[in-house]
């Protein structure tokens, strides 16, 4: 399987090698795993990572309101720090960070909304709307033909699927490739040498935030989750969200097949050969051709 | 200074204390302006060195919009400068017990949920007279990065302007306080040779020497005294 994403909104050919970075909070607390493991890949492959000074939470949470400005200010902020170190791409590792920072870029596309959120802002330099938010699964698409030369560690056999969720796919103006038919991460997990596993549930939700108050619709969707990615012989679960993370571990129905659930990240780690393949896993691996 | 029998002028300017208009000598701070006025403050004033932070004063400037915030020990009067003293503001401290809880950002978040309410609009850094970054600090407590969050807010002087201007309401002074006692308690480097001289002394290592001072004379201590060594400068 070598498929390059079909539907793509704006192809991804190139980028500098040297790339600021947007953590978000989950990156430097739950999800440190994904992180450290993405930062020592990146560096493998030659990147230039440096993460960007004084960033603050990326507001976790689109405001859907049409007047609720005050939301912006945040994931604003950020897009103005990276305008401040003059660069014209933010990566984002998490799925969430990247999908709150790409629609608060596209919102203020709008000169009034950028308008307003400027005159607010008043101890800030004006933004001036050309950053770009990049979400990993972006940049390794783009490296599609370079990573089978870099790969170090055979991954065949293992059968991995990938689950999107919601925040990379939705809404169509910052999905990262086709909301309901994607192929990106497969392509991605194919270079890698891995094994890709398409199911049904992929692309549904995982139930996000409803694991604060209502943990019990959450495992509904846990559980046929993690059933759709078994049936179809994925033996692995891998994600770029650390609430699909959360979810997919810590709401598991009692009874629901027992996937592991890793990061993005860490596969490119294990394939580079920069982090060991975890033991649970490594029996998987190089075993089936 | 006045000389004896020089008139000289003082430059007066017009504050507005509380909505009154008042006449004060330019180049006074806020405080001695208020005492000025006749003033007679009780509370809201402390040290008057710019360091215990109970002076808290907001004010605006003619033709400027913002709203500044600033220790009235330390802010000199401008014409037309229009000012409020806030000498305390109400914010509930949690109880906790320092041994019984760990240095992360859920400890944070469990004694102050308010700080996920936080918008990243900067008000609070705004407010702060100290200039510390407040809402980076916010940020860094979010993110569980305790050491941080005790390193930034280090200079903070709980005067509370930021936790009264913060729209998610989150009470700044009492959650810096308690990070900067975790990292005390969990994270600071423990200073080893504390530790030893303390060890030397409870086992007696200096005992002989202070009996032996106190067995002296006045003379004999005096002499001693001056015959001390000094540290070179």
């Amino acid at each position: 399987m070598n498929r390059t994403p079909a539907h793509h909104p704006s192809p991804i050919t190139h980028y500098p090698s040297r790339l600021l970075y947007f953590p978000g909070c989950a990156l430097k607390d739950q999800a440190r795993g994904y992180e450290e493991a993405t930062l020592a890949a990146l560096a493998a492959l030659g990147y230039e990572v440096r993460e960007l000074p004084r960033w603050n939470c990326c507001g976790t949470v689109y405001a859907l309101a049409q007047d609720d400005l005050m939301r912006h200010v945040g994931p604003l902020r950020n897009l103005i720090r990276a305008q401040e170190q003059g660069a014209e791409e933010l990566l984002t590792l998490c799925a969430m960070c990247y999908h709150t920072l790409s629609r608060t870029a596209r919102f203020v596309q709008n000169p009034e909304n950028l308008r307003r959120l400027n005159a607010f802002m008043d101890e800030e330099e004006d933004y001036r709307g050309s950053v770009r938010v990049l979400h990993l699964v972006q940049l390794l698409a783009g490296l599609a033909e370079r990573l089978p030369r870099a790969v170090k560690v055979d991954l065949a056999g293992l059968r991995a699927g990938a689950y999107y969720g919601c925040t990379l796919l939705r809404p169509r103006d910052v999905a990262v490739d086709h909301p309901e038919r994607p192929e990106v991460m497969e392509a991605v997990l194919a270079a890698l040498g891995a094994e890709p596993v398409c199911f049904p549930e992929r692309v549904e939700c995982c139930g996000a935030y409803l694991t604060v108050t209502e943990p019990e619709a959450v495992r509904l969707r846990a559980g046929a989750i993690l059933l759709s990615a078994a049936q179809n012989g994925a033996e692995v679960l891998v994600t770029a969200c650390p609430l699909c993370h959360f979810n997919l571990r810590e709401r598991r129905p009692l009874g629901a097949p027992k996937l592991p659930v890793v990061y993005l990240g860490e596969v490119l780690a294990w394939a580079l050969g920069v982090k060991p393949v975890p033991e649970a896993l490594a029996p998987r691996v190089g075993v089936r051709g | 200074m006045n000389q004896v029998g020089v008139e000289t002028k003082t430059e007066m300017v017009t504050v507005f204390i509380m909505g009154q208009a008042y006449q004060v000598p330019a180049g006074l701070t806020i405080l001695k302006a208020l005492e000025y006025a006749g003033f007679r403050l009780t509370r809201g004033v402390g040290c008057r060195g710019g360091f215990c932070g109970a002076c808290a004063t907001v004010y605006r400037l003619p033709g400027d919009y913002r709203l500044y915030a600033d220790l009235a020990c330390q802010t000199t009067v401008k014409d037309g400068m229009y000012l409020a003293l806030l000498p305390s503001t109400p914010a509930e401290r949690k109880r906790y017990d320092l041994k019984r809880v760990k240095p992360s950002g859920e400890t944070l978040l469990a004694l102050y949920p308010e700080l996920a309410r936080c918008v990243a609009c900067n008000t609070c850094t705004k407010a702060c007279p100290q200039k510390l970054e407040v809402m980076d600090a916010v940020q860094a407590a979010l993110r569980g990065d305790i050491a941080k969050v005790a390193e930034l807010t280090f200079d903070c002087l709980s005067c509370g302007l930021c936790t009264l201007r913060c729209p998610a309401e989150i009470p700044h002074y009492h959650v810096w306080q308690l990070a900067r006692r975790l990292y005390g308690a969990y994270l600071a480097p423990k200073a080893e040779h504390l530790r030893r001289r303390v060890a030397e002394m409870e086992a007696g290592k200096f005992r002989a020497e202070l009996d032996r001072l106190m067995g002296l004379s006045k003379e004999e201590l005096k002499e001693l005294y001056k015959a001390r060594e000094i540290e070179p400068e």
